[in-house]
């Protein structure tokens, strides 16, 4: 258990520059949630076009492991298919709970560097805001 | 109401040594990590010397029973300690009986026994409760639910920049449509103290109740419920090295007497029909079911423990570590300090070392075995005030020395390494 394992160059870049950050003018899914733990917030927005998440855009105030999670969450999201976007959040939420096989959250991607967030029990709530805002916000939605 | 503290007054005068002290609390010689625990916590709990820890656990070895019902040695053992406690316990705070004296399970309870018991019998639409906008969400949120319940108005007293409580508006607040005034003795966030006995008079003065929340001073400094004014104290063992689940209400007698009880059940009756019952006379009317008993013994060894070290030394100790923290940390760069810089305060330092996060700060410190806490701190209107949606907080109490102080701040720079701040 270390800080690197924790905080890896991939999380620190993202939580410096995060990706997709700001408004979309007319998104059809605009939702915010916080981690009540530690005063992480989020507001995201998506834009949805023939069963595509063709825009994701946020905003948000919080820890590195809760901004970078939700930067590189809209880099995996932007483009996908909505049932492949679901999958990727299912997954992510897998890996999370340390249920997955080795290799099997490959897929996801430079994420994968958010799984050393695990040996740090409370902060997994903080990887997981995003997330959740996501699949609360398409709730219902094609 | 003089007060007779016995070891207490002895050593009254005493500076605190806490190399010594810290060698009272077992818990605070192990290592985390191959280093030594800086644990800065304490205004969240307080840890529990081998007195206290060793009181309850002789109870339950020695004088386990339930109190006030069996007809048996033992059982009037418990029931002398759990009543002798509660004498002690009116004494550590200057009141002048027992009979004020309801224990409850912390001081969250206490405030929400105060609105139900009190709040619901008397408060009627537009009446009016006055809080500040530093208090814990315990003393907010109870009233919330008489707001929406019953229809009173509630207002804040705000604070200054400095973190002290604006006074400057005071009699447009405090009216007389004001019933109560509720606010904390002490800040868990600021460490501000606030004038409590001038809050009191000026409450006093337009018919208002005056509850005040101790959690933050009982522990740290010599409580007077008398020469203060007020007619509700709250505060809670777990917080001045006692244990959880105990914490205590204090209320006038004359306005327990009146109040009804929150819960109901046995030990708070005095009769029972099939269709009503009768309710004891205070303080046993509020105190439903088999009560903590063992943490009553653990108060009253804590209570003895304080004393002994001495409240004013406890609270000039507190007062000089929060000036050594408040210098250090304004050493770093991007530490930005809450609270107030000069006058009395407690031992709490409030910050944030941008730009990173309290929630990373807390982490990155805890790999050195450095416990601080970050969050709202159960404070989030006090937050907003701030402009900020957390920061860290390092709290003192008897064990903390500066050598602790020295550590976080080591911890603090390695930190602002690792995040590559200049
Ligand atoms: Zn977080």
């Amino acid at each position: 258990m270390s800080l690197e394992s924790l905080y890896q160059e991939i999380i620190m870049e993202h939580f410096k520059a995060p990706r997709n950050r700001g408004e979309i003018a007319t998104p059809d899914v605009s939702i915010s949630m916080n981690n009540p733990f530690c005063g992480d917030d989020i507001t995201l927005h998506l834009a949805l076009k023939d069963g595509k998440v063709s825009d994701v855009k946020f905003r948000g105030r919080g820890c590195a492991i809760s901004q970078a999670s939700a930067s590189l969450m809209t880099e995996i999201l932007k483009g996908k298919q909505m049932s492949d976007a679901m999958t990727s959040a299912m997954l992510f939420k897998k890996m999370m709970r340390g249920e997955t096989k080795k290799h099997e959250a490959d897929p996801l991607g430079d994420i994968v560097a958010l799984e050393g967030v695990r040996k740090f029990p409370v902060r997994v709530k903080c990887a997981l805001l995003a997330w959740s805002a996501f699949e609360e916000g398409v709730k219902g939605k094609k | 109401m003089a007060s007779f503290g016995g070891v207490a007054v002895f050593n009254a005068r005493m500076p605190l040594n806490p190399a010594r002290v810290r060698a009272d609390f077992p818990i605070l010689q192990q290592r985390v990590r191959g280093k030594p625990l800086v644990y800065l916590d304490s205004a969240a709990t307080s840890q529990k010397p081998e007195v206290v820890i060793e009181a309850m656990a002789r109870f339950y070895r020695e004088s386990n029973a339930n109190v006030h019902r069996g007809a048996y040695k033992l059982s009037e053992d418990a029931t002398a300690m759990f009543e002798g406690t509660r004498e002690k316990v009116a004494r550590f705070i200057g009141a002048p009986s027992a009979e004020g004296v309801v224990y409850v399970r912390n001081t969250t309870e206490a405030v929400n026994l105060v609105a139900h018991g009190w709040g619901r019998k008397f408060l009627k639409a537009g009446d009016e409760v006055l809080l500040t906008e530093m208090e814990h969400h315990s003393n907010l949120v109870p009233w919330h639910l008489l707001k929406r319940d019953r229809g009173i108005v509630l207002k804040h007293i705000p604070i200054n920049d400095e973190g002290r409580l604006d006074l400057s508006r005071l009699d447009e607040l405090c009216t007389m449509k004001t019933k109560l005034v509720a606010l904390c003795h002490a800040s868990n966030v600021l460490g501000t103290i606030n004038p409590v006995a001038e809050l009191a008079a000026k409450a006093h003065a337009v018919g208002a109740l005056f509850l005040v929340d101790g959690a933050q001073a009982a522990p740290h400094m010599k409580v007077d419920v008398g020469s203060l004014g007020c007619d509700f104290y709250a505060f809670s063992a777990h917080k001045m090295c006692g244990p959880t689940g105990v914490g205590v209400l204090w209320t006038r007698p004359e306005i327990l007497r009146e109040m009804d009880p929150f819960m109901v059940g046995g030990e708070t009756i005095l009769e029972v029909f099939l269709d009503h019952s009768t309710f004891r006379d205070p303080p046993h009317r509020f105190e439903p079911g088999t009560p903590a008993v063992a943490e009553v013994a653990g108060l009253g060894s804590a209570i003895d423990y304080i004393e002994s070290l001495g409240l004013d030394s406890i609270h000039s100790h507190e007062e000089s570590l929060a000036a050594y923290a408040q210098q250090k940390l304004a050493a770093i760069p991007g530490c930005v300090l809450f609270g107030p810089r000069s006058g009395p305060r407690g031992g709490v330092a409030c910050f944030n070392l941008e730009p990173i996060h309290p929630h990373d700060l807390a982490t990155c410190l805890d790999q050195d075995g450095v416990c601080v806490r970050a969050g709202h701190h159960c404070a989030q209107p006090l937050m907003r005030r701030l402009g900020v949606v957390a920061t860290a907080r390092a709290s003192f109490y008897v064990y903390t020395s500066t050598s602790d102080i020295d550590l976080m701040v080591e911890s603090l720079n390695r930190t602002r390494e690792f995040f590559g701040c200049r």
